[in-house]
């Protein structure tokens, strides 16, 4: 690992001791040497990147003013509109679609002259949690090759957790950057909902989706998430309040009030070394003199379907537009417009995009709407209500981002419902809108697979909650 | 029913006539809002362009966008609704309505479906001078499909997406329409308004303003409501009306024949006035609204509301009321000056230079009017100024102008030279009367020379004889004379 922290980085290039130019090269052999394996890259802009690197360069030689992200490198996960470059969901049915904008969060970092070196490979349309729903292969961990990064921003984790960029942009529905943060011993953020613009993110579920950073600390973290905030007048939905600068993070130096759900630790599918590693971190914090209190969450069981049912529909509706007719792919086969629209389709989305597709379709039809749609957003109202009230009395809520280390490749794909459950933990900051981070936590004692403790904070507490992580962060090295 | 008996049964003689049925009619109206941008993206709105140059990624629906509100649309819905005295809700909130078509870029249409902007509110029609109130269910906003084209070319249907991403609004009548003459009058209220509004031009053959009927009949007296058959793609209110009137018929038909037909949706054929099916509801799809999580509720607050009231224009009702009850004039002339906004404006703007409001109205519905229809030009492009045409009042008024020849020949020059000073182009005219009694008295006398006796047929009671002199004495004045100061002049002479 060339550099764990952007700090050092900066050092470094006002001592020049390195120039940017030669960061990014750096970071194109790590690709070169690592990809064809791993494969969390889907596409490397190596001589854009080198000409941005050289232009920077130039800037700090000659004593010019540069963005305060000069020399940071990153990669962008594959549902990420970057103007003139290609985006395609890992789909087929985006194959050759070139956006024509860039994304408000990615472009608020290239104001910054942050340099975009790829786009990485996620699940279809971000739905999966192993990436092994990618139209182009799946991704590989790079702790062991055998197991999956987690998903859907694997690609975006194991660029990070590999070393082939420096710090990666993921998005998060109901754990896609916590969760392959976690797989794969990085830290991921997902902000509060409508923190960052969703302009120029390809919409999964737009109530729950959230772009997001995944990077070696926490600290770097904070400094992505702070420049990505704040409110943008191409997504309605994005939050007007003002965001506060994150950085310098402080010293958690107040006695805190933490709330962990027992349901959680004690739910069947709990991993115990994880779990044990998590109560080791609760009685460490209980010596430090924080208040750690378990409590009730009754609702485990009624979060992922929850999540299912809004997440589909939403869905359903939100991919409609890949229909083979102005943009992406067309079969070669359709004859008329109603071929054009089944066969593209039909040829163009993976099982598991047609799966929640047809998931979504089913609770919005008329006849089982009640049933499922309108009953999920109770189930989701009540969810919120009773997160807002947890986070009234607490300063935050820790928990483990899984209930399972890494798992491997193969292993839970024939088997849907067992592969949706990997979101257990990490689905009730998205349904509630809250701000929620995976650090990571130890490695499991099976194949040294990396494992992490998410934290969730008061909706727009972002400041608080990285400061807590940074403070966790230094308790666990 | 009359049954011939001891003769075979004609099955003419056994149909019902139509008059036996009640129909029972909804309208949906769509309206096209002329905002400058679209409803959801900044993209122009504007008529006739080339195909596909009014688009974006936005409304092509490209991968990674967002739509954002338009408060204008938001504004122009809310002053429909005020206009027609609806409630107007303060929590809105979008739905998407999902189905796969060519010119629907995303897939789904944003619209309002629990939550309509408007609800309640009426629109009052008068048909065959009887007064009808027709409620309105609601008034929801919407954005407009792109547009299919299945005659530019031999072999495919085009797409045109300008229009993919207008606002609309659709207005929901209760099914209180009973024929295709109030559906006339409907339409024609309806459109009256958005152009007073200003907020649609009104044009059904351009498709800004649409218009679906939702028809069935039912046996009179009874309270069982027949199938309900919709009509689409009716391209101007005669249309409305002649489809109504064939459907009505149809479906009478039918029953009187025993026959039972299947509710469906028709299209509109105006070559012939008949309907045709095209697909039955049965197959309709379902649509499966939800909430568009795209965009936040959009709330209207009191003080917006009261914002957008202080801006609207004077409307139609306010118009006729004024001209009906403070400037008394007949209901035939309220009618034909308030029907258009801008004639209306026109008379108003005359009617601030003169107080003979009844003149003013013979202006406009006389001789302005014919000018636009022989020139075909709609009075936004008369350039003859109301005042201009006040001053014309006034020279007839003080006798100076006589109504002939300020309409054969005032008017006419003035049309041609509109910035010129109205009293000096009627002297240049030589149309100028006088009222110089000496002058006046003069070509009396003459005349009087000429036909001694005639004076003394009058004098001796035929006062019919009047006329003549008269006559006389503006033939001799070149028309020049104020024929009241003649008559008068005479009678003082004679009398």
């Amino acid at each position: 690992m060339l550099y764990q922290s952007f700090d050092q980085i900066k050092s470094d290039l006002t001592a020049s001791k390195i120039s940017v130019e030669k960061l990014v090269n750096h970071y194109l052999s790590q690709i070169e040497l690592k990809n064809s394996e791993l494969n969390a890259f889907l596409e490397v802009y190596a001589d854009e990147a080198k000409q941005q690197a050289k232009a920077i360069d130039h800037k700090i030689q000659n004593g010019e003013p540069t963005g305060s992200l000069a020399g940071l490198v990153i990669g962008l996960k594959d549902n990420l509109c970057y103007q003139g470059h290609h985006v395609s969901a890992s789909s087929k049915i985006l194959e050759g679609f070139e956006s024509q904008f860039t994304a408000t969060a990615v472009q608020r970092l290239l104001n910054e002259d942050a340099i975009v070196i790829g786009r990485l490979n996620c699940d279809e349309f971000a739905m999966g949690a192993s990436n092994e729903n990618s139209a182009y292969g799946n991704v590989k961990n790079a702790a062991n090759i055998q197991y999956v990064p987690g998903g859907s921003s694997g690609g975006s984790a194991v660029a990070v957790q590999s070393d082939m960029c420096f710090a990666a942009l993921g998005s998060d529905t109901g754990g896609s950057i916590r969760q392959p943060a976690a797989f794969c011993g990085q830290v991921g953020a997902k902000p509060t909902y409508g923190k960052i613009s969703r302009w120029g993110l390809l919409s999964y579920a737009s109530s729950f989706d959230q772009i997001g950073a995944i990077t070696h600390t926490v600290t770097d973290n904070a400094m992505l998430t702070e420049l990505m905030a704040g409110y943008d007048e191409n997504d309605a939905t994005s939050s007007q309040q003002e965001v506060s600068p994150y950085l310098p993070l402080q010293n958690m130096d107040r006695k805190l009030k933490i709330a962990y759900i027992g349901d959680c630790l004690n739910h069947e599918g709990m991993d115990a070394e994880i779990k044990e590693k998590t109560l080791e971190l609760i009685s460490d914090l209980k010596t430090k003199g924080h208040t750690l209190t378990e409590i009730d969450f009754p609702y485990l069981d009624q979060m992922v379907p929850c999540y299912y049912v809004l997440t589909t529909a939403e869905a359903s509706s939100n991919l409609a537009r890949y229909s083979g007719l102005t943009f992406g792919y067309r079969s070669s086969n359709s004859t008329d417009l109603e071929s054009t629209f089944t066969l593209s389709r039909t040829e163009g989305f993976g099982p598991e995009v047609k799966r929640r597709i047809m998931l979504g379709t089913f609770v919005l039809s008329s006849n089982h709407y009640d049933a499922y749609y309108t009953k999920a957003q109770k189930v989701r109202q009540i969810i919120k209500q009773k997160t807002d009230d947890i986070l009234k009395e607490f300063d935050f809520i820790l928990l483990p981002t899984t209930s399972t280390p890494a798992f491997k490749i193969g292993e839970k794909s024939a088997n849907p419902i067992a592969m949706y459950l990997a979101d257990l933990f990490t689905v009730q900051a998205p349904l509630a809108g809250n701000p929620a981070i995976s650090i990571p936590l130890s490695t499991h004692s099976i194949d040294n697979m990396p494992f992490g403790i998410q934290l969730i904070a008061a909706r727009h507490d972002e400041k608080g909650m990285f400061e807590m992580a940074k403070y966790l962060e230094d308790i666990i090295q | 029913m009359r049954i011939s008996i001891g003769y075979i049964v004609n099955l003419r003689t056994l149909k019902m006539p139509v008059e036996d049925y009640q129909a029972v009619i909804g309208l949906e109206i769509h309206a096209q809002l002329q905002t400058k941008s679209k409803a959801f993206c900044p993209d122009a709105t504007e008529y006739g362009m080339m195909p596909n140059t009014q688009v974006s990624p936005i409304s092509l629906g490209h991968p990674g966008t967002l739509p954002k509100h338009n408060k204008s649309a938001v504004e122009y819905a809310v002053m429909m609704g005020l206009a027609l005295d609806c409630d107007i809700r303060e929590h809105n909130q979008y739905a998407r309505k999902n189905y796969f078509y060519a010119d629907l870029p995303k897939g789904y249409q944003i619209t309002q479906d629990k939550t309509p902007i408007c609800t309640n509110g009426a629109v009052d029609i008068i048909t065959d001078g009887v007064k009808k109130r027709i409620s309105l269910t609601r008034i929801h906003m919407e954005e407009d499909s792109g547009k299919s084209m299945h005659d530019q070319d031999i072999y495919d249907t085009l797409v045109d997406y300008n229009r993919a991403g207008t606002p609309l609004i659709e207005i929901v009548t209760e099914p209180e329409i009973r024929s295709g003459d109030e559906a006339y009058q409907f339409i024609t209220e309806v459109r009256k308004l958005v152009r007073y509004l200003g907020i649609c031009d009104g044009n059904m053959e351009e498709g800004s303003l649409r218009c679906d009927a939702n028809i069935s009949i039912m046996k009179k007296g009874t309270e069982v409501f027949g199938t309900k058959v919709e009509v689409k793609n009716m391209n101007s209110m005669s249309n409305v009306k002649r489809a109504i009137q064939f459907e009505i018929k149809r479906q009478a038909d039918l029953l009187d024949q025993g026959e039972t037909f299947i509710s469906e949706t028709r299209g509109f054929n105006p070559l012939d006035g008949s309907t045709f099916s095209m697909r039955a509801k049965e197959m309709a799809n379902d649509y499966r609204y939800f909430p568009e999580p795209d965009l936040p509720p959009l709330i209207i607050s009191d003080d917006w509301k009261n914002e957008i009231q202080s801006k609207m224009p004077m409307l139609p009702k306010a118009v006729s009321k004024k001209l009906r009850e403070e400037m008394k004039l007949p209901e035939y002339d309220v009618e034909v000056i308030s029907e258009d906004k801008q004639i209306a404006e026109y008379f108003l703007r005359i009617a601030e230079h003169t107080n003979n409001y009844k003149a003013a109205a013979n202006w406009v519905m006389g001789s302005i009017k014919s000018y636009l229809n022989e020139n075909a030009i709609p009075i936004e492009r008369f350039e003859i100024s109301p005042k201009a045409i006040a001053e014309l009042i006034l020279l007839i008024d003080d006798g100076k102008l006589s109504n002939s020849s300020a309409a054969q020949n005032v008017f006419p020059a003035l049309a041609k030279n509109p910035n010129k000073d109205v009293l000096s182009l009627a002297q240049e005219l030589n149309v100028i009367q006088t009222s110089d009694t000496d002058f006046i008295g003069g070509l009396i006398e003459a005349a009087f020379n000429k036909f001694p006796d005639k004076v003394e047929a009058y004098k001796n009671g035929k006062t019919n004889l009047l006329g003549l002199f008269v006559g006389e004495v503006m033939r001799g004045s070149q028309g020049k004379a104020d024929p009241k100061v003649v008559n008068e002049e005479i009678r003082k002479r004679l009398d």
